[in-house]
């Protein structure tokens, strides 16, 4: 715990920038992903996916997709079992409909065929008879009572009977009299909001190499956040036990959320179980658009009161998530961060998740939290231009710091926000003059980080060196980071540790990539496996000197005799104590099996400078600066790597990207040419200001910094735009036509 | 859910006693409980820790089970 001695600790190699790891191999093309793998006999499969938003399934004929020469399986639906878990059902039916297809691409049926080219053949001779039906793609056509329900039965009991069958959550956070609250206020706005959904937008498609035999017995190989939650959903799905299910987890080219589910793997295993031959899939760039998860489009109602000096008096949202064709708990995540930056004596928020024709909502980093926040930011910096006020100082006076209630009603701690907004207000780059047409805005960003269930093994090799074996792929540089707080805490050189991602069958259960939990969590398992490890080098090393274990301290990476008593020994290292161990006692480990808490909540602010283009309505950025809390960074590069990369991806969300339905409910946009991220002649070098507050749950006082900075990005560029074009833009993206629009009245 | 009161009382050491408990007392929570819960001790938030020790000094608060990306 002690905090104290955090604050005051000198590392070695935590906080150094050492070589990644994995950076040889991924520039050199020797890093195996998803797709880099064979096996001898396999076949290709390919899946038949719905031509309409919205339609019963009256018929599948695939007698003529069977006979084609090649082809050696085919399924559909009824090849995957209905667990009676809802999320297990729902995964099953989103990898293979069943009675209905719930939105444009739903899979229907796959093959797997001797080649890509015979499996395109075949699934084209799959015959589905299909009664169309009226379809919404829009939240708030959705929750009209009289719109198409896209499932029924679904609305959790909190849902208030009458509503339409579409809304299946309500939820509710905040505290103290807000009505009382918009009374003593000087001024009060009130804007509503539209936000599109964006896809996470990983380099990498979807793919895997699947083998499940007829006794029950599988493999798969594929690009994931989470190999034990693959195990877990695939065996759900496929009626199988966890245990004959191995899942390895391939390098992995981009995830940000969007690889915490499963889309091909049951229908790759059920393939290959009727095949009896290993079954490889990759998605195409289509699919991966239509049919996995973008995040929730959304309608906001933001309504906050100030005084004349700044001080906000009350605040009130409601939120309307759209997580596709099924119910999902985005909206409570977006609902509890709305307010979180703010030290606020009366507040609301009511929350809806509500069904659509689109496909299944995935997690998209920090998800819920970059549209409410978006919201809000944007009233807070309308508010400041009407009341002439500044709005770092608004932000600094109305902050939440230690000991304020927070919106989602936790008491805060230790937090970083004040000291995140001063170091803004200190920069350079907010007093820098702007031209004409130019615009700054800035935005507060917060998630909540979390730990969860965590296994690591550390291996003391006998030639000196290190082994760590942990089981949460290496999305954001965790490697490096593991390694170097192994090296840290045994007191040996970074480059003496190797850490890699166990398959399911080699380490215990491990919770996925997500929540920006692995530096955390699995760093915290690393730091205890390692002084497990410590403590049995000491024993032995006290074995050695005859005298008691209690005699022995590990100081820079060796057993040293506690005091003058426990006599004159020299100090045996890592390796010298290693290079025994079989004559000691055996081989030497350390292993630490943890569902680790205390995470500690994060904060960031965005400085961003825009320019538009009074004649086309485009925007270009012209200075982005990035502010964060990372408690400890571990590896500085990744740090600001991750700070860098959610700037970019709320760039490209606020600017440009957004799924586009037709009349026809179908996505019209389903390709990186039509679907516009990014790229780099878009962007201008995005700083970075790390500060280092301890996290008191840490050891090291490290924080997630994974999913904070795709937070504040919104409302930065949001508000930066509004200033520069002279018009308060509320809807996502500010595409030129749409910024052009507001402009020109 | 809790017949729409902010906050409750309940007698318990830790966690699982606690949730156990406000199942008893509120069964409108029954449902959310079972869902998942992540609870806030003082500030910090525990996602499935049945065991954490909880006293009179603590504050608790019940909040949806977290997801991340």
């Amino acid at each position: 715990m002690a905090l104290d001695d955090q604050a005051k600790r000198t590392f070695k190699v935590v906080g150094t920038r050492v070589g990644r790891p994995d950076g040889i191999d991924k520039v050199t093309g020797k890093a195996a992903y998803g797709a880099d793998i064979t096996a001898p006999g396999m076949l290709h499969g390919r899946i038949l996916r719905s031509p309409h938003a919205h339609a019963r399934i009256k018929s599948i004929d695939v007698s003529e997709a069977a006979k084609l020469a090649g082809v050696k399986a085919v399924v559909t639906g009824a090849d995957l079992a209905i667990p009676d878990d809802e999320g297990f059902a729902d995964i099953a039916i989103n990898c293979l409909a069943r009675d209905k297809v719930f939105y444009d691409g739903h899979a229907v049926a796959a093959v797997a065929a001797t080649s890509k080219s015979i499996a395109k053949q075949a699934i084209r001779l799959i015959k589905v008879d299909y009664e169309i039906l009226p379809h919404v793609t829009d939240v708030d056509a959705a929750m009209k009572p009289d719109a198409p329900a896209v499932q029924e039965g679904r609305a959790l009991e909190n849902v208030p009977a009458g509503m339409s069958q579409n809304v299946t959550t309500r939820c509710a956070f905040g505290h103290g009299d807000v009505d009382a609250g918009f009374a003593k206020a000087d001024k009060i706005i009130e804007r509503s909001f539209k936000t599109a959904a964006t896809h996470q937008g990983y380099i990498e498609p979807q793919a895997c190499l699947a083998t499940l035999g007829s006794d029950g017995r599988g493999e798969v190989w594929c690009c994931t956040q989470g190999q034990y939650m693959v195990r877990a959903n695939c065996a759900a799905v496929l009626g199988i036990e966890e245990s004959q299910l191995r899942v390895i987890s391939s390098e992995i080219g981009g995830g940000f959320g969007g690889k915490t589910s499963t889309f091909i793997e049951p229908v790759a295993l059920a393939l290959s179980r009727k095949s009896g031959k290993p079954v490889k899939m990759v998605m195409t760039r289509d699919e991966v658009l239509r049919a996995t998860g973008p995040t929730i489009s959304a309608s906001m109602d933001i309504k906050i009161g100030m005084t004349n000096d700044g001080r906000i008096t009350a605040a009130r949202g409601e939120l309307r998530y759209s997580g596709g064709a099924y119910p999902n708990e985005t909206i409570e995540m977006g609902a509890q961060a709305a307010f979180a930056a703010y030290d606020l004596e009366a507040v609301e928020t009511v929350g809806w998740n509500v069904m659509t024709n689109r496909p299944k909502e995935i997690p998209y980093r920090a998800p819920g939290a970059p549209t409410s926040i978006y919201a809000v930011e944007s009233v807070v910096d309308e508010l400041c231009q009407e009341l002439g006020l500044d709005p770092l100082d608004v932000r600094l006076l109305n902050a939440a710091r230690k000991g304020t209630l927070s919106a989602y009603g936790p008491t805060f701690n230790e937090i970083g926000l004040v000291a995140t907004l001063e170091a803004a207000k200190a920069h350079p780059h907010y007093t820098a003059p702007l031209g004409p047409n130019q615009g700054r805005g800035l935005s507060c960003g917060f998630w909540f980080n979390f730990g969860g269930n965590t296994c690591v093994s550390l291996n003391i090799n006998d030639d000196g060196t290190v082994g760590v074996v942990e089981g949460n792929p290496d999305i954001g540089g965790s490697r490096a980071s593991i390694s170097m707080m192994a090296a840290e805490e045994l007191g040996v050189p970074y480059e003496k540790v190797r850490t890699v991602i166990a398959d399911t069958s080699a380490l215990g259960f491990n919770d996925i990539t997500d929540g920006s939990r692995v530096t955390f969590a699995v760093g915290l398992a690393t730091i205890e496996a390692a002084r497990a490890a410590i403590r049995e080098m000491c024993r032995r090393a006290a074995k050695i000197w005859g005298i008691d274990e209690d005699a022995v301290l590990w100081e820079d990476g060796a057993a040293v005799p506690a005091g003058p008593n426990a006599g004159t020994h020299p100090p045996m290292t890592l390796a010298e104590i290693a290079a025994v161990a079989g004559n000691t006692g055996g081989p030497i480990a350390g292993h630490h099996e943890v569902n680790a808490d205390g995470a500690g909540v994060s904060f960031g602010v965005h400085l961003v400078d825009t320019e538009v283009d009074p004649e086309t309505g485009a925007t270009k950025i012209l200075r982005y600066t990035v502010f964060q809390d990372a408690g400890k960074a571990v590896h500085p590069d990744y740090v600001e790597g991750q700070m860098q990369g959610g700037a970019v991806q709320g760039i490209g969300w606020a600017l440009n990207e957004e799924y586009i339905y037709g009349e026809d409910g179908r996505l019209q946009n389903a390709g990186f040419l039509d679907y516009r991220i990014p790229v780099a002649s878009d962007l201008p070098e995005i700083e970075t200001v790390i500060l280092e507050i301890p996290n008191p749950g840490h050891p090291y006082g490290v924080r997630g910094v994974g999913e904070t900075p795709i937070v504040p990005p919104l409302a930065a560029i949001s508000n930066a735009v509004s200033r520069a074009a002279g018009v308060r833009m509320c809807e996502l993206p500010m595409s030129p036509p749409r910024l052009l629009k507001a402009m020109t009245g | 859910m809790a017949g729409g009161k902010e906050w409750v009382e309940v007698e318990a050491s830790n966690f699982k006693q606690l949730l156990d408990a406000l199942e008893v007392k509120h069964p409108g929570l029954g449902p959310q409980i079972k869902r998942g819960v992540s609870l806030s001790l003082d500030g910090v938030i525990y996602r499935e820790a049945w065991f954490t020790e909880i006293g009179p000094e603590n504050e608790i608060i019940l909040m949806p089970y977290m997801v991340g990306g």
